[in-house]
């Protein structure tokens, strides 16, 4: 058997709170394409983030072996000192320098103080040769495509001898043609001697190419499976990936479903400019009043674009289709009109673009309603205090007083400021995106029942979710998203996770 | 145990207090050096005539700031308008209840120019309003190029900064001497403060909010009052208050009133805050933008006004600097780079500061190169400041 190149030994990694790795241990052996597979918040971009060295040593126990000799970490520079590199779904590269000024850049060839163009270019033709890359290297990354770009990327990695390649989901952002080539270059890579541990989604991908593959879930390393011995089939994978049961977490609703349709989206497109690619792909879907609506996907599958683009497109995307509230047909410039036609939407990031965290809870749960609140377009303090307090109550926000800021709340609380700002507008359809993210199982709980309420009441929802068993255990209906499209639609009560996550790798 | 308060008050809002204790030293530390006449009536009226001009600046640029942009092009469009003020009424003979308002609408259209290549176009608003800078100062040499310096002769215009309100009663004896009518402001305006106070302190407890100790409390409303009631008694001394000190507190009571207390203030905020949460709350970042700007154009057209009535005339070298005294007097005045934060009343305060510095150095005789290094040492401080009690905070 060969020996190992990297091992690490019971890796134990807590946030506040949270128990993101729990004695995990994870060993690649040299010259393997291997596999790291799991649901999103198994923990598998903390692992690879401890590997890194964006967690110094000492802020989690347990050991990493780098051939056989232990590792400190202090830094992102010391990893990358002994040969491991990590390239991430975000490209790190500078678009406005050329392909070769990338590739060395932060390792430049001087002669001299001075640096040497002649030679690094040269090196930079060499290392593009290796990716396969056929591109002028004086080009400006930001004109090539996604595609180029990851190779650009990895092709800066090799520039720095790597022992050891990471790639966190290099497919996501990829077309079919993008991925399969880069799928054939880590295989190059590996004839040339490269270790790649990958994190992937498409399980597709991942049985196409891995060596060996290892689950995570829950923080927790399940097992490691060869992909010699045929046990790698997408089934396997999934079952090892959902593996636990729904338990009672979910409280019941009574089922007095209308059939009156609040919400609809028809054909509805999406086009990135800055990405330049189709983000949304002939999505059509319906919510009936007091329906909660779930829509399953992993990370990058297109729902929070989705959200965003028909709450009045802030990104704005180049849209197309038709988008139907209460029957009627609307067109939304900004989320201005959208909230007026009754929509809400409560962002899947808090803190980025969700609250102002520096104001107070009582100036974020009024904020997209104090038209309602203002005579004359002056404020009535009083009358503000009153909703706010009404809110903390109904919703029961812990916090000393509604003129604490924001930003001193718990996740938690703050999610539900984030939902008492929508209900204080009072819409008719509801967008949670993420709603529980980061948040601890009791304050989901009150979620949960915060969301059952508002039901019963003749709102609808639409919860955009990662969980798995939240998605089936909260919903109605769930429609499943992978790459920008519609993959399927099933009856939450009869779909298992095993179903959804094969539509949502598909 | 009111000490002990006391103390803790102090150490949990030194953010907020720390400029009014700064501008009491400096006003303490001139007034001593000078053997007192820094604090003489005479010379704290001329300082809030001079502070004028550059507080109604400060006051539209906190607005700027806190949406996180910058308008470097006030300074030379105050300049350029005060001349387009003197213009109308000397040759264009217009009187000067239209001279004024058309220069503050021709205020708010170059301020709505700037704010169009900023929300519109996306333009970052430093590269903007550079290009004002360049092009309303040319427009000022332009204007004043065949005549030079441009004597107003109106003196309703000049009175605006050079005059003071009118007295009552100015045969009575008691107070031989005094500005009445401005003693009687004064005190209505300390009783109505306190009277505030009071009110809003009930209905904090009313709905249970933390409110200040009630020995702290009582200090800090003696002290606002000695204070206001010390600086009415100064003013009165002299000539009363000028109608530059009018002008400015009525904007800036406007101003903090629109900020404080209604929709558009708080979009603001909102707006500076967090731009992305603001606009998926159905607030259109764009308007705030073009509003915020369109208010500074005004405000600097108004500045242009008090300056060239202060002058009684408009010269070429009008309004320079301004801008960067404004921005200074924003930031002492406690305004946060990062956006959302800063308030009006602040900005005075900071402009106030300011102007004590030039005016209390200009007496003692200090030359210009030190006062120029005194004020630079002066806003990095008030800066340092700002971010350590931020940091102390978290």
């Amino acid at each position: 058997m060969n020996k190992p190149i990297l091992e690490m030994r019971s890796i134990t990694k807590t946030f506040p709170g949270v128990k993101a790795l729990s004695e995990v241990s994870f060993g690649v052996a040299r010259g393997e394409i291997h596999c790291l597979v799991g649901e999103n918040g198994a923990g598998k971009s903390t692992l690879m983030k401890v590997l890194s060295g964006v967690y110094p040593h000492g802020d989690f126990s347990g050991e990493i072996l780098l051939d056989g000799i232990p590792q400190r970490f202090r830094n992102i520079a010391d990893s990358e000192k002994v040969g491991i590199a990590i390239i991430y779904q975000e490209l790190a590269l500078v678009p406005e320098m050329t392909v070769f000024e990338n590739i060395l850049l932060g390792n430049e060839i001087t002669k001299g103080i001075s640096i040497d163009w002649n030679e690094t270019l040269k090196r930079a033709k060499e290392m593009l040769a290796r990716v396969n890359l056929d591109v002028e290297p004086a080009t400006r990354v930001k004109d090539l495509g996604v595609g180029k770009q990851q190779l650009v990327e990895i092709a800066k990695a090799l520039s720095r001898d790597v022992k050891l390649l990471i790639l966190d989901e290099p497919t996501a952002a990829l077309n079919e043609a993008d991925c399969d080539n880069l799928l054939d270059i880590l295989k190059d890579l590996k004839r040339q001697g490269v270790t790649s541990i990958m994190i992937s989604h498409k399980l597709k991908e991942v049985i196409r190419i891995a060596d060996t593959v290892t689950v995570l879930r829950d923080g927790e390393t399940i097992c490691t499976l060869s992909a010699t011995e045929g046990a790698v089939t997408e089934p396997v994978l999934i079952k090892h990936m959902v593996g636990r049961e729904i338990d009672d977490v979910f409280p019941k609703r009574k089922h007095e479903r209308s059939s009156e349709v609040v919400f609809e989206a028809r054909g509805w497109n999406a086009w990135d400019q800055t990405l330049g690619r189709a983000v949304l792909k002939d999505i059509s879907f319906k919510v009936a009043k007091g329906e909660i609506v779930g829509f399953a996907g992993l990370m990058g599958s297109g729902r929070t674009e989705l959200a965003r683009s028909l709450f009045g497109n802030p990104d704005e995307y180049k849209t197309s289709g038709e988008v139907f509230v209460g029957g009627q047909a609307m067109r939304f410039q900004s989320p201005k009109d959208a909230i007026k036609a009754g929509l809400a939407y409560a962002s899947e990031d808090r803190k980025g673009n969700g609250l102002v965290l520096i104001q107070d809870v009582k100036e974020n749960i009024t904020l997209a309603n104090l038209k309602a609140l203002s005579r004359r377009g002056t404020i009535d303090d009083n009358a503000e205090i009153k909703v706010a307090n009404k809110y903390r109550d109904a919703l029961r926000i812990k916090t000393p007083s509604i003129d604490q800021k924001v930003l001193n709340l718990s996740g938690g609380n703050q999610q539900k400021v984030s939902i008492a700002k929508w209900l204080y507008v009072n819409p008719r359809v509801l967008i949670l995106d993420e709603p529980t993210r980061g948040i601890d199982v009791g304050a989901k709980y009150e979620i949960y029942m915060i969301m059952n309420d508002l039901v019963a009441q003749g709102m609808s929802i639409i919860m955009i979710s990662s969980e798995l068993p939240e998605v089936l255990g909260m919903s109605d209906r769930v429609y499943v998203v992978s790459q920008g499209r519609i993959t399927g639609e099933v009856s939450a009560a009869e779909a298992d996770q095993e179903s959804v996550m094969r539509l949502a790798t598909m | 145990m009111i000490i002990a308060d006391l103390r803790k008050t102090l150490r949990h809002n030194i953010r907020d207090y720390g400029m009014y204790i700064a501008l009491f030293v400096i006003m303490a530390f001139f007034t001593v050096m000078t053997q007192g006449i820094f604090i003489s009536s005479r010379n704290i009226s001329n300082l809030m005539n001079q502070t004028g001009y550059i507080a109604v600046l400060a006051i539209g640029m906190t607005l700027v700031i806190v949406i996180r942009h910058i308008d470097l092009s006030v300074g030379f469009l105050a300049g350029f308008l005060g001349a387009v003020a003197a213009i109308a009424m000397t040759s264009w003979g217009l009187p000067v209840g239209i001279a004024i308002p058309l220069v503050l609408g021709l205020g708010v259209l170059a301020g709505l120019a700037t704010g169009l290549l900023v929300a519109k176009l996306g333009i970052p608003s430093f590269v903007a309003s550079l290009a004002g800078w360049l092009i309303y100062r040319g427009a000022l040499l332009m204007v004043t190029l065949k005549t030079g310096t441009i004597i107003i002769t109106d003196n309703v215009f000049n009175a605006i900064g050079n005059g003071y309100i009118p007295d009552i009663f100015p045969e009575i004896e008691i107070f031989d001497g005094m500005h009445k009518l401005t003693l009687l402001l004064g005190i209505i305006v300390n009783i109505w403060f306190l009277f505030r106070s009071v009110r809003d302190r009930k209905s904090k407890i009313a709905y249970d909010f933390e409110v200040l100790p009630k020995g702290v409390f009582i200090i800090k409303l003696v002290f606002i009052s000695v204070l206001l009631l010390l600086i009415t008694w100064n003013l009165a001394g002299y000539n009363g208050l000028s109608w530059t000190i009018v002008i400015v507190l009525f904007v800036v009571v406007l101003y903090d009133f629109i900020t404080q207390q209604t929709v558009l203030g708080r979009h603001i905020y909102a707006v500076g805050g967090n731009p992305e949460a603001a606009e998926l709350s159905g607030i259109s970042v764009k308007k705030i933008t073009l509003m915020v700007f369109g208010s500074m154009g005004m405000l600097a057209g108004l500045s242009g006004i008090l300056f060239a009535s202060r002058l009684q005339s408009a010269t070429t070298t009008a309004g320079t600097l301004f801008e960067l005294d404004a921005i200074a007097a924003a930031y002492i005045g406690g305004v946060s780079a990062a956006g959302g934060v800063g308030k009006v009343t602040g900005s005075l305060v900071g402009a106030i500061v300011y102007m004590s510095l030039t005016s209390g150095m200009n007496l003692m005789g200090t030359d210009i190169s030190s006062q120029y290094i005194v004020r630079g040492a002066v806003l990095a401080a008030a800066v340092i400041f700002d971010v350590y009690t931020r940091k102390a905070k978290r």
